[in-house]
Formats: C-alpha cells, sequence, structure tokens
C-alpha cells in the first residue's frame, strides 16, 4: 500500500484563455511511507506544478491523487486537513515570514490546525532544534535574521505542523556551501528521527545523489523515470538528453572506465569514488 | 489565477497604427473623445462609428480582443442605456407608471451605447498598439510645457513607468505568498468580511516588506548607474513624427471636419 498515488494526472495552467499552458501530462506513480525521493528536472519541466499537485495547492486539470489511498479531492471542503499531513516548503520560504516573533510565525500552522498552547509550544521548540535555530531568536522578529535564518524558521514553521510528508522545493537555493551542507544534513536528520516521508526537489544532482532513495525525474511535463538512485544515474546519456547530468563523480567514473581502468560506475558520492579510484590503482 | 488579470494590455505587431508616434496617438484620441462628444445625428454618428471600425480594423488585432476590452463595462453601458430610455421628451411610446418612453429617449439611449461602446474600443487601440514604456515617454513629452509651473513631468512618468512594471510582478508575488500561507491551513475563502480581511494579514505583511525590498533594490540598481533625474537623459528610442503620422493626422482632421459639417447640415436628433 503507498502513501501517495497519483494516477494519469495533468494540469493545464490559464484553461481557455491565450495563456494555456500544459505544465503536466499523464503523470503516474506510486511513493511509498518512510521514503526519501529527490525531485529532478530541467527548469519548467513541471516540478513545482507537481509537488503543488501533491498537496492540494493545484487541482489537477485530469486524473486523481490518492493519499492514504483516499482521494483527496474527494471531500474539497476538508482540502486544509491534506496540506497539514502533506507539508509544503516553496523556493524561497523566507518571504512568507509576517509575525512579529519568530516563536509567532512559526506558531501559525499549529494554530491553524487548532491545537492547544501547550502543544504549540512542545512543537515550536522541537521545530527550532531541528533546523538549528537557537532559543533567543524565537523571540526576534523574522525580519531582523539573516537570509538563511530566516529559511530556517521558514521551514521550521512547517515543520512544526508534524506532516506525514514534507515536501521541499529547492530548499538549499541561494545559500552558500556551509548552509547548504547544514540545511540537507538537518533534512536528513529529520527524516531519520521522524522516519516520514520527504520529497526534494533539487537542481543539485549531487546533492541528490547522496540523500535520496530514488528518484523522479521529469521532463517537458512527463515523468522519465522513477526509480532507484543507482538506477536513474547509471543511464547518464539519457538524462544528458533531457538537460540533465550524473553527478560528478559518477562521470568521472564513467570516463576512467572508459580509459580501461577497472572501476565501479554506480559511484555516487566523493568518498565512494575517492575509495573506488584508491582500490583500483592499489589492485594494479 | 492572478496572471490573467492583464492591465493596458500591449499586444505587439507591425500595422501602421502600431509605427504612429505615441503622441500623436494620445493626441489624436483625445480630439476623437471630444469629437464624439459633439455627434448629435445619426449622419455624424455613423461616420464616426465608421472612422471607429476602419481604425479598429487597421490594428491588424482580432475583434475580439475589443469585444474583451468591453467586458469590464458592459453593467454600465447597459445601466446607462436603460436610464437614458426614461430621459428625453418627444413622442410618448409606452408608459408605466411615472415613467415614460419617448422617442427621445430611445435616441438618448442609442446614442450612448453607441458612444460609450466605440469610445471604450477605439481607447483600447491605444493601449493595445502602445508599448507602456512609449505611451508614458509620449505623456512625458506632451506634458513637458507643464514644467513651467512646476509640475515634476518626468518624475510623474518615471512613477507611471514603474508602476506599469511592477503590477504583474507583485500580483504574481500576491500568488505564491497566497500559496504558501494556504500550505500552512491559512483559511482565506470562509468566513465573514472581518475573518476575512484578518485572513489577508499573512498575505500583506510579506508583500509590503518584499515591495519596500524591491523599491530598495531598484533604487539602489538607478543610482548605480548614475541616474539623477530627467535633465540632460538621452533616449535610446527616439520619438519621431513619421509620415504615417502625418497622414494619420491629416485623414483625422478630414473625418472630424466631415462630422462636425454633418452635425450642423443634418437636424440634430438629441
Ligand atoms: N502560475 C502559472 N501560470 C501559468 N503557467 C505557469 C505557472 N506556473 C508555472 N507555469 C508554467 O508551467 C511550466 C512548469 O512550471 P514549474 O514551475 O512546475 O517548473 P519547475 O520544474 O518547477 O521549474 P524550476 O526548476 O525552474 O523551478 C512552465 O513552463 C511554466 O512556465
Ligand atoms: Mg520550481
Amino acid at each position: 500500500m503507498s502513501l501517495i498515488r497519483a494516477e494519469n494526472i495533468s494540469f493545464v495552467y490559464s484553461t481557455g484563455t491565450s495563456f494555456e499552458k500544459k505544465a503536466l501530462d499523464n503523470v503516474s506513480f506510486e511513493i511509498e511511507k518512510g521514503e526519501f525521493v529527490g525531485i529532478i528536472g530541467h527548469t519548467g519541466s513541471g516540478k513545482s506544478t507537481l509537488i503543488q499537485l501533491l498537496n492540494g495547492l493545484l487541482k489537477p486539470t485530469e486524473g486523481n491523487i490518492f493519499f492514504d489511498e483516499k482521494n483527496i479531492w474527494d471531500e474539497p471542503k476538508k482540502i486544509r486537513n491534506i496540506r497539514f499531513r502533506v507539508g509544503m516548503v516553496f523556493q524561497y520560504p523566507e518571504y512568507q515570514l509576517f509575525e512579529e516573533t519568530v516563536y509567532k510565525d512559526i506558531a501559525f500552522g499549529p494554530h491553524n490546525m487548532g491545537l492547544d498552547d501547550d502543544e504549540t509550544d512542545k512543537r515550536i521548540h522541537k521545530a527550532a532544534e531541528f533546523v538549528g535555530l537557537r532559543e533567543d531568536q524565537l523571540l526576534v522578529s523574522p525580519f531582523e535574521l539573516s537570509g538563511g535564518e530566516k529559511r530556517r524558521a521558514a521551514i521550521a514553521g512547517v515543520i512544526a505542523m508534524d506532516p506525514d510528508v514534507l515536501i521541499l522545493d529547492e530548499p538549499t537555493a541561494g545559500l552558500d556551501p556551509l548552509g547548504r551542507e547544514a540545511l540537507l544534513s538537518q533534512i536528513v536528520d529529520y527524516h531519520r528521527v521522524r522516519k516520514n516521508t520527504v520529497l526534494l526537489v533539487s537542481h543539485s544532482m549531487e546533492d541528490i545523489a547522496r540523500i535520496a532513495d530514488r528518484i523522479l525525474v521529469m521532463s517537458h511535463g512527463k515523468k522519465i523515470a522513477l526509480d532507484t538512485t543507482e538506477n536513474v544515474f547509471s543511464k547518464g546519456d539519457e538524462l544528458e538528453k533531457i538537460g540533465l547530468q550524473v553527478p560528478q563523480v559518477t562521470r568521472i567514473m564513467q570516463m576512467l572506465k572508459k580509459k580501461g581502468f577497472n572501476v565501479d560506475t554506480s559511484v555516487l558520492t566523493v568518498e565512494q569514488g575517492f575509495n573506488e579510484i584508491l582500490n583500483c590503482l592499489s589492485g594494479v | 489565477m492572478v496572471r490573467e488579470i492583464t492591465l493596458g494590455q500591449y499586444l505587439p505587431g507591425k500595422s501602421p497604427i502600431h509605427r504612429m508616434d505615441p503622441r500623436s496617438k494620445i493626441l489624436l484620441l483625445i480630439t476623437y473623445i471630444v469629437v464624439i462628444f459633439l455627434c448629435k445625428n445619426f449622419v455624424s454618428l455613423l461616420l464616426m462609428s465608421l472612422f471607429s471600425i476602419l481604425i479598429i480594423l487597421l490594428t491588424g488585432i482580432s475583434f475580439l480582443k475589443y469585444l474583451k476590452s468591453l467586458r469590464m463595462i458592459i453593467f454600465v453601458i447597459i445601466i446607462t442605456g436603460i436610464l437614458n430610455l426614461f430621459y428625453g421628451s418627444g413622442d410618448v411610446l409606452c408608459e408605466l407608471w411615472i415613467l415614460k418612453i419617448t422617442t427621445g429617449g430611445i435616441y438618448n439611449a442609442l446614442f450612448v451605447i453607441v458612444r460609450i461602446t466605440i469610445l471604450m474600443m477605439v481607447s483600447a487601440v491605444l493601449t493595445y498598439t502602445t508599448s507602456p514604456t512609449d505611451l508614458t515617454d509620449g505623456l512625458e513629452r506632451l506634458m513637458k510645457p507643464l514644467t513651467i509651473f512646476h509640475v515634476k513631468v518626468h518624475e510623474i512618468a518615471l512613477m507611471m513607468t514603474i508602476a506599469l512594471r511592477f503590477i504583474p510582478v507583485l500580483l504574481e508575488e500576491t500568488d505564491k505568498i497566497m500559496n504558501a500561507q494556504k500550505a500552512r491551513g491559512a483559511d482565506m475563502e470562509s468566513g465573514n468580511v472581518f475573518q476575512r480581511v484578518k485572513a489577508l494579514t499573512p498575505v500583506l505583511i510579506p508583500l509590503f516588506v518584499s515591495s519596500f525590498r524591491r523599491a530598495n533594490d531598484l533604487a539602489m540598481a538607478m543610482e548605480c548607474r548614475c541616474y539623477n533625474g530627467g535633465k540632460n537623459k538621452t533616449r535610446m528610442k527616439v520619438l519621431r513624427f513619421s509620415k504615417i503620422d502625418l497622414a494619420a493626422s491629416i485623414i483625422s482632421v478630414v473625418i472630424f471636419a466631415a462630422v462636425i459639417f454633418t452635425n450642423t447640415i443634418f437636424q440634430p436628433v438629441i
């Protein structure tokens, strides 16, 4: 039994006007509970559209989406409940902060869920800890935080709702290398501790290769593949055709193999690559 | 959804009307508006309508677009039309309580409807065929004489340009922020008026913050390029009064003169 199931979904923006634009075309897939799925695709391939459909911010033009085997649009009045269970962190989420203090801003989601103050308070502190915000930072205005800290606060605001599925749209865009690392490892920790499902949209093949169990590949509104990370990145040529690349180390391994070195080409991270090359050299 | 809202929508093209100088377009439109309100009989009104249709055909833009420009004010047209029915003198055609429909009323209604309709469509010609930059440029040049009265013409034009430029950006941003807050369970669709206004705070505050940020960035970028007001500013695209403008002006003046002439020789009906 899958947690999220999309059946032949299509989505058209601005139907019936001259701006009509088909952003998704007959996409079907299933995502299991507890998975970490990476979503990749070139700019405009429909990634952001797809994830907005999954938590009911957009309604599919055709097809159905099932959450826990229940069609999410069966009861349009209760779509908010789906949004609480499928938490969504948008691209550049720092622009959504609005409250007087970081604390109050993180409380916005839990309050909308109708949780009492005690429970909300507990969740805020836990969420802040997950994203690495200090206690004293909770009491300042969100507009006094730095860009990276603002982003953490915004992510905490979604985590505090304790969703079953957490969807992040390019959470590391515009952060420095250290900030990216820190944020990614916090997301990985979050996934490991809470054991919930995470969907991560990213343009960085390196990041995706390192942390995702499976990868959904999109191109021009169509699903190209949903497969394990190794399988997806073993098809470098096909990825290149749709404007994507395998991680740099994987490419290096594939080139070395072509030159006649006996290395494993399914390597995904720099450490694995390092070991692989060492093994190969010492074996000679 | 917000993207579909179009304000002063410009439809690029290569028609003679597109190639006209914005200044002559603005001036001719103003004259056109004056003349259309001078029409007092069917001959002159018909002449004006035919002229309007000629202009619209010349732009090469589908007639459907012009009908769409009417969509916003269709109710205004209908209501003024109906009100005018009961307002006028002449033979009484039918009587309902204190309301009388007279032949004069029918003429009034007809004139009002035709006038507003062609007026709106010809005004749409200006916005459809002139890019916002050209439009504000043209306005700035036309208002130039006002500088002797210390009117800050250049600043006003700049403000208009910036506002036009950022309206779509802000609309898109509103859409994004609304989605982000909805994802956190913000409920903007239900509740009474007060609850709904209150529910807008999470959208309005980020919107204000980002508008100020944008304004700041824009000011900084302009300063970096040594912007210091309109003085000594040269333009990449210099507005020129061309042969097309001359031809358009002559044709318009002839037609306007003909309209005024027919107005005087035929019996006025309103
Ligand atoms: N609000 C909208 N109205 C109309 N068209 C839209 C809208 N949002 C996106 N589109 C179009 O739908 C297509 C898919 O967009 P989407 O945002 O899903 O791409 P993406 O894969 O997230 O791209 P990126 O990697 O740049 O974020 C694009 O061609 C885009 O132009
Ligand atoms: Mg996107």
